[in-house]
Order: C-alpha cells, then sequence, then structure tokens
C-alpha cells in the first residue's frame, strides 16, 4: 500500500515534538475527520531555524508529516509557502490515491505556522491556508 | 506494504476477515479438481460422483445449523447468499407489502442491498442499537407494519462481536407472519445454532469463515419459503439458483462445516478464555482503552477496543511490522472518508470510532500469541501518542 519511503518516515519520523516558545503555530484538520497536525517553529533572519510536529493521523498523514519538516527546515518564509501538498507527497514518492486527499495536509499546516508567525510580527500578509484541502 | 523481515512471531488475529483453509479440507476437496471433475447435472459415472458429494457437503452444512439438507442452497459466498434472501423474498412477496426491516448496523452485503431495494420503491426501517450493538427485539416490534414482509437481523456482529437476540427476533417475526433473516456469517460454527429453534426463516452462512475455500457460502431456506431466484440459467439448486455447480469449493465447506461442529463446544470455550484475557490484558496495561461491543453477549473469538488520541491504521502498520494481523474501523481503513458505521451506531465519537482495533481468534492462536500482542501492543501505543497532538490534557 505504501511505499518504502512513505515507510521510513512514517517508522522513523522526523522533528516529532513541540518546540517550546515557538515563533509560530499552524494546526490543521481535526480529530473527528481522522487527521491532525500542529506544526511549531522558530525563525531567525526570516528563515525557518527549526521546526517541529505532532500528528494524530493514518500512516500518511504522519508520514507527510515528517516529509515537511524535512522540505522546509533552512528554507526562507517566502520558499517554505511554495512548498505545496503536492510536493510533499512527490518528496515522499507517490502515496495511493486514497490517501491524496484525506491525509497531506502537512504543508497546509506550515503555511498556517507562518501566518501565525507574520501576525504575532504584525506583518499583514495575505496567506491562504488549505486551498487544497480536504472538505469532508 | 512493506514489513518488518523478521519478526519475533507472527500473530494472525483477523480471522473475522477470513481463514486458512484446515489441512483436511483441502485434502478433501483436492481429488475433484482434476481425478473427480464431473458436472452434477450429467448422466453418466462421472456426474454421479459429483452429484453425490454435493449431498453429502449439503448434509454436514444442514447439520450445523440443524435443519434438512433440502433446506440448503448452495451460493458463491456470505454475500451473495444475503442478496438472494433479501431480494429474493422481497421480489416473491411483493404483492403483500413493500416494507422491510433491518438494522444499521448489518454488513454491507445486507445494507446496500436493502438501500437498492428502496431505490425500486420497497421502504425499509433500519432499527437502531445500544450503546453494547445489542438491538431491541421491542424496537423490532414497533417497527413492524400491516405490509412489513421481511426482517433482516444479524446474529453475530462482525466488528464488535455483540450477539443479537436473533431466538427473540424470529419469534416476534413468527407472531406476525413476517419471513426472518439472519446474517450468520460470523456467528455459525462458533456458537450453537439451531434454526427451528431460532425462529429462523433463511439464513446466511459462509465457508471461508470457518477455515472452508473462498467463493462458496450457502443460504438455509426453510421448507416452504418461496424466493425469486437472482441468477437465472439451470436448473441447479432446486432452480434457485442456476449455474454448474463448485464442486470442490462445495465439498470443502461441508468438510469444514462437519469439523465445525464437531469442535465448537471445546473450541468455543478455548476462544473466549483468550479473547477475554486479551481484552483484560489491554484494558489493564494501555490507559484510555474502551471496550467495544458487549462484555458478555460476545462472539467467542472477537475483541474490539478503541485506543483514544490515535488513529487505527497508524497501529496496524506498527503491529503488521511486530508480525500481528489486525483491523480496524477507522475512516482510513474501511476505504471512506467516514470510520466505521457499526461504531458510530453506537454511539461512539469519530475520534473514537478512528482509533478503534479489532482482534479475531482463530484455532491457531494460543497463550504464548496473546501474551506476545500484550508485550507489543503497549509500546506501539506509547510511541504514537508522543507523536500525537491529542492527550487527556489537549481538550480534544
Amino acid at each position: 500500500m505504501y511505499n518504502d519511503k512513505v515507510m521510513d518516515h512514517f517508522f522513523n519520523p522526523r522533528n516529532v515534538g513541540e518546540i517550546e516558545n515557538p515563533d509560530g503555530v499552524g494546526q490543521v484538520g481535526n480529530p473527528i475527520c481522522g487527521d491532525m497536525m500542529r506544526i511549531t517553529l522558530k525563525v531567525k533572519d526570516n528563515r525557518i531555524e527549526d521546526i517541529k510536529f505532532r500528528t494524530f493521523g493514518c500512516g500518511a498523514a504522519i508520514a507527510t508529516s515528517s516529509m515537511v519538516t524535512e522540505l522546509v527546515k533552512g528554507l526562507t518564509l517566502e520558499e517554505a509557502l511554495e512548498v505545496s501538498n503536492k510536493h510533499v507527497a512527490e518528496a515522499l514518492g507517490g502515496l495511493p490515491p486514497q490517501k491524496l486527499h484525506c491525509s497531506n495536509l502537512a504543508a497546509d499546516a506550515v503555511r498556517a505556522a507562518i501566518k501565525d508567525y507574520y501576525e504575532r510580527q504584525g506583518i499583514d500578509v495575505d496567506i491562504e491556508v488549505g486551498h487544497d484541502e480536504h472538505g469532508h | 506494504m512493506s514489513s518488518q523481515p523478521n519478526p519475533e512471531r507472527l500473530v494472525y488475529l483477523d480471522h473475522s476477515a477470513t481463514t486458512p483453509v484446515r489441512p483436511e479440507v483441502l485434502a478433501a476437496m483436492l481429488p475433484y479438481f482434476a481425478n473427480k471433475f464431473g458436472n452434477a447435472s450429467s448422466v453418466h459415472r462421472w456426474g454421479y460422483e459429483a452429484r453425490q458429494a454435493i449431498n453429502d457437503a449439503r448434509e454436514k452444512v444442514a447439520s450445523l445449523i440443524e435443519a434438512s439438507p433440502n433446506e440448503i442452497l448452495f451460493t458463491s459466498g456470505g454475500t451473495e447468499s444475503d442478496n438472494l434472501a433479501i431480494r429474493g423474498v422481497a421480489h416473491s412477496r411483493k404483492a403483500k407489502g413493500k416494507h422491510l426491516i433491518t438494522s444499521q448496523i448489518e454488513h454491507h452485503a445486507v445494507l446496500h442491498t436493502f438501500e437498492a431495494l428502496q431505490k425500486e420503491g420497497f421502504e425499509v426501517t433500519f432499527v437502531p442499537c445500544d450503546k453494547y450493538g445489542l438491538i431491541d427485539p421491542d424496537d423490532i416490534k414497533r417497527a413492524i407494519r400491516k405490509d412489513t414482509i421481511l426482517i433482516s437481523i444479524m446474529h453475530g456482529q462482525n466488528e464488535v462481536g455483540t450477539i443479537e437476540p436473533i431466538k427473540d427476533i424470529g419469534a416476534i417475526a413468527r407472531e406476525h407472519g413476517v419471513l426472518f433473516h439472519t446474517d450468520a456469517v460470523q456467528s455459525a460454527g462458533k456458537v450453537p445454532i439451531d434454526v427451528r429453534d431460532m425462529n429462523i426463516d433463511l439464513l446466511t452462512v459462509s465457508s471461508h469463515k470457518i477455515y472452508g475455500p473462498k467463493g462458496v457460502g450457502a443460504l438455509y431456506v426453510r421448507k416452504g419459503v418461496r424466493l425469486v431466484p437472482q441468477v437465472t440459467g439451470g436448473a441447479q439448486e432446486r432452480r434457485m439458483r442456476a449455474g454448474t455447480e463448485n464442486v470442490p469449493g462445495i465439498v470443502g465447506f461441508g468438510e469444514a462445516c462437519r469439523l465445525a461442529k464437531a469442535d465448537l463446544p471445546e473450541e468455543s470455550q478455548r476462544l473466549a478464555n483468550l479473547r477475554d484475557k486479551l481484552i483484560q490484558g489491554i484494558l489493564d496495561k494501555i490507559p484510555d482503552v474502551v471496550l467495544n461491543g458487549h462484555p458478555t453477549l460476545r462472539l467467542p473469538h472477537n475483541v474490539n477496543v478503541s485506543v483514544k488520541y490515535l488513529e487505527g491504521e497508524s497501529i496496524l502498520l506498527n503491529l503488521d511490522r511486530m508480525g500481528v494481523a489486525a483491523s480496524s474501523g477507522s475512516a482510513c481503513t474501511s476505504g471512506s472518508l467516514e470510520p466505521s458505521h457499526v461504531l458510530l451506531a453506537m454511539g461512539l465519537s469519530h475520534e473514537t470510532a478512528h482509533g478503534s482495533l479489532r482482534f479475531t481468534l482463530g484455532r491457531s492462536n494460543t497463550e504464548e500469541d496473546i501474551d506476545y500482542v500484550l508485550e507489543v501492543l503497549p509500546p506501539i501505543v506509547e510511541k504514537l501518542r508522543s507523536m500525537s497532538p491529542l492527550g487527556p490534557g489537549s481538550g480534544l
């Protein structure tokens, strides 16, 4: 069902946890749908210095969370905002079709955390969170 | 799916999904593929041989549920038997009425068949269940109308293991002149069934749930009950189910029924003991776990729990890596966006339903298997919970 890369990120997830006194927090999904992700991040000189995740969800939900933290760590905020759910799935070498829409929210969680960071800084930026989000 | 190459032990706990064919069953079937290959309808020794084998199997299947052999129809499995019973009765009695009664917690083979009949113009009442998955016979009684023609309520619930009061429901049906069908796919061979004592008019059994081959099942049709056949063609199965008989499958199914009946009292008790050990062990070792289904009115081989703050598939993947096979009613494993309709009908929240785990025991399982599961499951839950944003303090 899942390829080896997805299984590797599921069984050995990177950057699990919660950053103390984060600069931004993003939470997407909800437990009713079966997927919920919470991203915390530290920003330094406009770059994501550190990022951690906690996820409630299936194998794909956990693997995409792990992968997105690897993809955006060290990127500028503008670069990180360009990372989409589709990029995350591609970086994992693909996901089963039924998982693409329900368990692939990790990039949305990152965008939500960056949005929260900008809000905390009083910076007015229009960021869309979850334009390709699941609608259930 | 990639799995851990060498788990310490392999423990199959998904016997409600399917079971391995017993060696005795396989041995009984083998001659009927190449050597005794005849068509049972033929008028020659090859045909007679096949006919005799089917007759013998029919007696064995009938004996498991205390029916007469001429009340057994062979089909391709549980799903076809459910379809034949429900559509067959609905179509044969539609002049008498258009109202049908079933429950919210039936298997999809029953539920979706009733939904299809709704589109044909039948009216269906889906009675609810309580928090243990138990159906109240009084709800059935209240649902009966003058134009009710069929009631279908399952015997043993396939997900949560609750055993329904079908004898009482059958008595109510008979009192009101309504036919009563029960899907006994999960209970046959596990708990005693007597179709006459239990007031059953139609009953579904499947071969591959009781160590027989896949692709074969039976429908018990009480003498005198009329059905409209759903597969038309030749005159096989008393014109109720056309098509050349699956002789090796039927032979295997018969042998599986004979063995299930012979082993039933002892094996049921053994499974119930293992079941109770597993339930108690999980509840003792893992915090924030609830038992789903009835605590005592329960199939001897079914364990179903919800692990709070986790999603089922993530636990199944970890269990599989450790060599343990189980299942879940989470949305991710149901193939839809909704978790199990059964758990929701019992009143579980979506979150709790997503965290359900079903372990179904069988002949191969031992005390050591249960000990192994109780050893590997708690660290898996602990690891996943440490990754979850949900928890006792999260308010979710």
